[in-house]
């Protein structure tokens, strides 16, 4: 169907930001083959606020994994910012999500025996960020997400939306071009999901390109696209 | 970046208390045993080679066990002394006698001997003078007193002039021995030196054959000479029969006792190294653990930026923290251990201190257990996939 189309049309695209041409994606489990990603193509320029959605299996758990560069594709091509990703070392990889990606989890994932500001402190850290600068870009990051009096709190001493506060302020700390976004409302009550689902929309209109995954219509239609993935097809 | 992970391999220790007290206790006891054990034999090794060079490195014994009816005299031993390599040969006999004075008696070592056991035997007076030869020419009935002997039966030091009575016979004191500062030992040493021919007079036991004499060679580093010198002579007297003497070199006797205690060491230091080596399985063992226990924990930080190496760096600081944390507390309990033996020790006369050697051997052993160990967990940690980790519902 469309999917044909947009394989053509994606990488014709100048101002993308994400480009999927063809993106195979296989695991063996045993002597079975599963195509997670079959021939996927798409494209996301810079700025866009997108949703994909589908069901649980559909392959969407991969494609989040190849565009925040955690794993690699088998076939076809994956190119961020103009970079190739395929064919990148796992060092180049690290440096890459360092950088450019900023990841928000469906349970937060945060680390237990640091501080809320330590977790957010973190990222820079491993930019080697000097102490004096990475202070301030840390209180910087929890005054955007509205949590500017929990720093000194463990992530157990705190509620899902503030957690999920926290672990926003990680991904925004070090200026990412891209923020990835993996049901991040999904253990939150529907109150609190929309306060974080505006935290999106405020990080969206500073103009961030946000990449939200999600098997929750609803949810997914707060975007202003949406991709639908089924049986690792892409499909608008 | 170093500074950094010294923090979290901190944070991570103090999380899991108790786990990691358990884990440096491996590496505690094997610091305390080897440092303790080591020490222990390094102090017991000084006191004896303090006691050996207090007697002279230039010092040759000899012992004749058969004289083959060529027994050796006092005139012998001047000829002896007149050869260059050799400084001075002085007899030495000994027997065991009742001190007395008029207010108390006490049971002592009496030596006699000649002029020239003073310097063989670097001998030094607190007052008075040294047996002379006139005195042995003569056989005068005079004496040369320890401090100890003073004290206890004369009642003070200063008792040259006064008449001191030996085995019931009457000794003036000529001099008085200096008190020994460097041992700390609590017995008395009760000694006399008298002319050699006036032991020969209150004694049986002694002859005008001498059967021990000392020789000092004419320097340190001429001992091996006059010990050759000294076997010529002997071997050439006694019908070339190697088995009728006997010398004894000081300097001999410190090498093969050094070498003895240092193969003590080296066994007890290797026993304990192995106790140090079980402690570092222990690390390995619980780092396997922990690197396990968090996987999600290695996913997060990987997607949030740190690379392999980054990772690896991570674990390794916290195996290498563990085991260096456990080397400081293994040494300062060294030390504690040191203090309290020495508080015992000193009544026989020994004193422990923590031999700085074997605390960097220690520091230098548990950095190489603490590396060797924490790699394998540490490059583990570092080469999960952060997409596997992520999954991981630990």
């Amino acid at each position: 169907m469309e999917a044909t189309d947009i394989r053509e049309e994606a990488p014709a695209v100048s101002d993308a930001q994400i480009i999927f041409d063809n993106v195979s994606k296989i695991y063996s489990i045993g002597d079975t083959e599963v195509r997670a990603l079959n021939h996927a193509s798409m494209s996301i320029r810079s700025g866009e606020f997108v949703s994909i959605i589908g069901p649980s299996g559909s392959g969407k758990s991969t494609m989040m994994n190849i565009i925040g560069c955690l794993d690699t594709c088998d076939a076809g091509q994956y190119r961020l910012n103009g970079q190739a990703i395929s064919d990148y070392t796992e060092k180049e990889l690290a440096a890459i999500r360092s950088r450019q990606i900023g990841f928000i989890f469906q349970n937060f994932n945060l680390i237990g025996n640091l501080t809320a500001e330590e977790n957010v402190e973190l990222p820079l850290i491993y930019q080697k960020v000097p102490q004096k600068v990475r202070h301030q870009m840390v209180l910087d990051a929890f005054e955007k997400v509205g949590l500017p009096d929990r720093r000194k709190h463990h992530p157990n001493e705190l509620s899902g939306g503030q957690q999920q506060r926290v672990a926003i302020a990680r991904a925004i700390v070090t200026e990412p071009s891209l923020f990835l976004a993996d049901e991040p409302t999904g253990n939150l009550d529907s109150a609190t999901g929309r306060d974080i689902m505006s935290l999106f929309r405020e990080l969206h209109d500073l103009g961030n390109t946000i990449v939200l995954i999600t098997h929750d219509e609803s949810i997914a239609h707060q975007a202003e696209r949406s991709l639908h993935i089924l049986d690792g097809e892409v499909s608008e | 970046m170093i500074l950094q992970s010294l923090k979290m391999a901190w944070k991570s220790i103090i999380t899991n208390k108790m786990r990691s007290f358990l884990t440096m206790l491996g590496i505690i006891i094997g610091v305390i045993a080897l440092v303790v054990l080591v020490s222990l034999v390094s102090g017991t090794t000084e006191s004896v080679k303090n006691s050996i060079s207090s007697i002279g490195t230039n010092l040759l014994t000899v012992t004749i066990s058969d004289d083959k009816g060529r027994p050796v005299k006092l005139s012998d031993l001047d000829e002896i002394a007149e050869n260059s390599d050799i400084s001075e040969a002085a007899p030495i006999a000994q027997t065991s006698i009742t001190a007395k004075s008029r207010y108390s008696s006490e049971t002592a070592a009496i030596y006699g001997t000649t002029a020239s056991y003073k310097d063989i035997a670097g001998l030094t007076l607190s007052s008075g003078r040294f047996i002379k030869k006139t005195d042995v020419d003569n056989h005068t009935n005079v004496a040369v007193i320890s401090s100890d002997l003073a004290t206890d039966v004369m009642g003070r030091t200063d008792v040259t002039d006064e008449t001191i009575s030996l085995d019931g016979k009457n000794y003036l004191i000529i001099g008085v021995l200096k008190a020994d500062d460097s041992t700390t030992s609590t017995y008395s040493d009760y000694k006399a030196y008298i002319p050699y021919t006036s032991l020969i007079r209150l004694t049986d036991t002694v002859s005008t054959s001498i059967t021990t004499f000392c020789v000092s060679a004419a320097d340190e580093n001429s001992t091996s000479a006059a010990e050759t010198t000294l076997n010529n002579i002997l071997y050439e007297r006694f019908n070339e029969d190697e088995d009728a003497y006997s010398i004894q070199n000081e300097s001999e006797i410190q090498e093969a006792m050094e070498s003895v205690t240092n193969t003590l060491a080296l066994l007890l230091g290797g026993i304990a190294a192995i106790s140090l080596l079980v402690g570092g399985i222990g690390i390995m063992n619980i780092m396997l653990v922990s690197v396990t226990e968090r996987t999600r924990e290695i996913g997060i930080r990987k997607a949030i930026g740190a690379g392999r190496g980054t990772i690896l760096t991570q674990f390794l600081i916290e195996a290498l923290m563990i085991s260096l944390i456990g080397c400081g507390i293994g040494i300062f309990g060294s030390w504690i251990i040191l203090k309290i033996a020495s508080v015992f020790a000193t009544s026989y006369n020994l004193s422990f201190s923590l031999s700085m050697n074997v605390v960097w051997i220690a520091i230098a052993f548990s950095t190489a257990i603490g590396v060797i160990f924490g790699l394998y967990p540490a490059n583990k940690a570092a080469r999960k996939s952060p997409i596997e980790a992520l999954r991981y519902a630990g």
